[in-house]
């Protein structure tokens, strides 16, 4: 075979592994929201038009359900507290690690990492434990600070190298220009940074809206959304599941979209 | 007054690295000071230092007599331009300039008033709605420029503000720079590694190496008087040539042994060169070539022939040594052809072969 066509039968291949993948991502979602917004008579129908009647029977039907709205509400709740702890404690960490060169700072790095490599099916019963211990299982404050353990280690990663990012000469331009350090931070490298903490603090969401492990685990009556899908899953009927993935994948898919101007902007922005 | 003193400063980094070796310099009032090394000699660090932006290990920094050893820079009255400029981003050019006004808590009128005079004079008066993006790499660096001479600080900082323009507009902005300077007469201290920009623009040149003050004099001096071999290699382009040489007294007049020939040296006293082991410092436009051989020239090869257009630049050979020669334009010795040099006793500058350090005449 030719050189060139061997070249062109690799494109085409290429081409073909890219297409496949992209389906075996789209065609779920589509599934899942043709479902969700067809009605149930309609789900259960087999084989399925290509495009359905559009029908919020299904949508109406699993948010009327028990338990569904409260759960709703409690996953932003979880999902809000969990950003803001996260960047609260997250911003100041990142901004040691990218700036300041102390002893233990690989150590410190590394360890922060290593607390994802921890399988939670392990820590699930001792931490349930030690919620009902300290009275605070079953809650949405609990759960935060799960979520908030969980995400950490991604948003530190993600603040130290957008200070990283940042030259240091803008702060030491500003120290010598009338600022003391705090200020330097607070007029020159937070605007530059926010775009970057921006995006940390949308991946911690999702991070918390989709988390359904320690949800379950740690949650009994006051469920989050993933949570409450999870252990309703098998007695519920097909409709209600597929109601409840699309609630589930919708803000996260939403978010995605948002965010991505938004990253290519970072990378423009903060390369100096 | 902005005098600035280092008293024995000392910087290290870790625990073995000298960064800065104890340096002494007192720089005066409204004068420019070059401190010129290769990567690595600290003058970075000794400028951070002055800064405050590097905290000493030892010894102390003064500012216009006071002591700012311990101060933040922000309570040291200095400005300072990076090598990067460190334009804020995220502000337009007018607010950029403003910065340190409005740190100062200048009126809004003051703060206006002096933004305009310091754009206009780095003419970048017309640049001050835009955002640095939108800036080419020379515009910016006026407005770093700008920015610093806004505040009135007592001294002036620069680290390299021009190795990031290309040669060209760096040539321009080398003149304008000492012209605005020259203007402002404000105390400025100002760190290259380019032996042309500190010769250029200085009152003085400190050249600096290994984290010590080799030689701190005004350009002319370093240039012809240059303090040891390391200096004199530094300084000028091409190099000094060095070569090993004795002198011989004898009877009448001293003469000078070295590879290639002898010659006569019109020195009265040579009791500080005899029977040494000496350098022969000397530069290539202090060497004249002649096609013909005659009493007192030194015979060479000719080994490359680059012609620069006001004058060719001959690399020769003397048997044991190679030499950077300067020729005529209209001379074109073939290559590894012979040539006869004509070395200025004048302008021999006469080193220690041991310690490199130059033998005072």
């Amino acid at each position: 075979m030719s050189g060139e066509s061997l070249a062109r039968m690799r494109t085409v291949l290429l081409h073909a592994g890219a297409v496949l993948m992209a389906l075996w991502i789209l065609i779920p979602i589509y599934v899942i929201t043709a479902a969700a917004f067809s009605s149930p008579e309609a789900v259960f129908s087999f084989p399925k038009p290509l495009v359905p009647e559009i029908s919020t029977e299904t949508m109406e039907f699993f948010l009327g359900a028990t338990g569904v709205l409260p759960a709703l509400r409690r996953s932003v709740v979880v999902a809000f507290s969990t950003l803001a702890l996260a960047i609260v404690i997250g911003t100041p960490a990142g901004y040691a690690l990218a700036r300041f060169r102390f002893r233990g700072a690989d150590t410190f790095r590394v360890s922060i990492v290593s607390t994802r490599a921890f399988p939670i099916v392990i820590l699930a019963i001792p931490l349930a434990v030690t919620f009902i211990r300290f009275g605070i299982d079953d809650s949405s404050f609990g759960l935060t600070l799960m979520h908030t353990a969980l995400a950490l280690p991604f948003t530190v990663l993600v603040t130290s190298s957008v200070f990283a990012g940042i030259s240091e000469e803008l702060e030491e331009a500003a120290m010598t220009l009338g600022c003391n350090r705090f200020s330097a931070v607070r007029r020159v490298v937070l605007p530059l940074a926010l775009p970057g903490l921006a995006a940390a603090a949308i991946f911690t969401w999702i991070i918390s809206w989709n988390e359904v492990f320690a949800a379950s685990i740690l949650t009994l009556r006051n469920r989050t959304l993933p949570a409450q899908v999870l252990v309703a899953l098998t007695q519920s009927g097909l409709p209600f599941q597929f109601a409840g993935g699309f609630l589930l994948l919708a803000p996260a898919l939403v978010v995605v979209f948002v965010i991505r101007k938004y990253l290519f902007d970072l990378w423009g922005r903060v390369a100096r | 007054m902005a005098e600035v003193r280092f008293d024995t400063v000392r910087k290290l980094f870790g625990r073995d690295v000298v960064a800065v070796d104890d340096v002494e310099l007192d720089v005066a009032d409204g004068e420019f000071v070059v401190l010129l090394g290769p990567s690595g000699c600290g003058k970075t660090t000794l400028l951070r230092c002055l800064a405050g932006l590097e905290r000493v290990d030892g010894g102390r920094v003064l500012i216009g007599g006071r002591d700012v050893t311990h101060l933040p820079p922000r309570a040291r009255r200095i400005a300072m331009v990076f090598q990067s400029y460190a334009v804020f981003p995220h502000l337009k050019v007018g607010d950029n300039i403003a910065f340190g006004l409005r740190m100062q808590k200048e009126e809004d009128s003051e703060v206006k008033r002096r933004v305009g005079q310091a754009a206009e004079l780095l003419r970048i008066d017309h640049l001050l709605d835009r955002y640095p993006s939108q800036l080419s790499g020379g515009q910016r660096q006026r407005v770093a420029v700008a920015r610093a001479i806004a505040t009135r600080a007592d001294v002036l900082l620069m680290d390299e503000p021009l190795s990031n323009l290309d040669a060209l507009l760096r040539l321009e902005a080398r003149a304008e720079l000492k012209r605005l300077i020259f203007e402002l007469g404000v105390t400025t201290i100002y760190v290259t590694h380019d032996q042309v920009e500190a010769m250029s623009m200085g009152d003085r040149i400190a050249v600096m190496n290994d984290g010590r003050l080799v030689q701190v004099d005004n350009p002319l001096t370093v240039y012809d008087n240059p303090a040891d071999t390391f200096v004199g290699g530094f300084i000028g382009s091409p190099p000094m040539n060095f070569v090993a040489a004795e002198v011989d007294g004898g009877n009448g007049t001293p003469v000078v042994r070295m590879s290639g020939g002898t010659f006569a040296l019109p020195v009265v006293d040579v009791s500080h060169l005899k029977g040494r082991r000496l350098v022969l410092g000397i530069r290539a436009e202090n060497i004249e070539v002649l096609k013909e051989p005659a009493d007192d020239l030194v015979r060479a090869s000719v080994l490359v022939l680059e012609p620069l257009g006001s004058h060719n630049l001959l690399t020769v050979r003397t048997g044991a040594d190679t030499l950077k020669v300067s020729a005529r334009a209209d001379l074109f010795p073939a290559t590894d052809s012979d040539v006869w040099l004509r070395i200025e006793p004048a302008r021999i500058r006469w080193m220690d072969r041991e310690s490199r350090q130059a033998i005072p005449s």
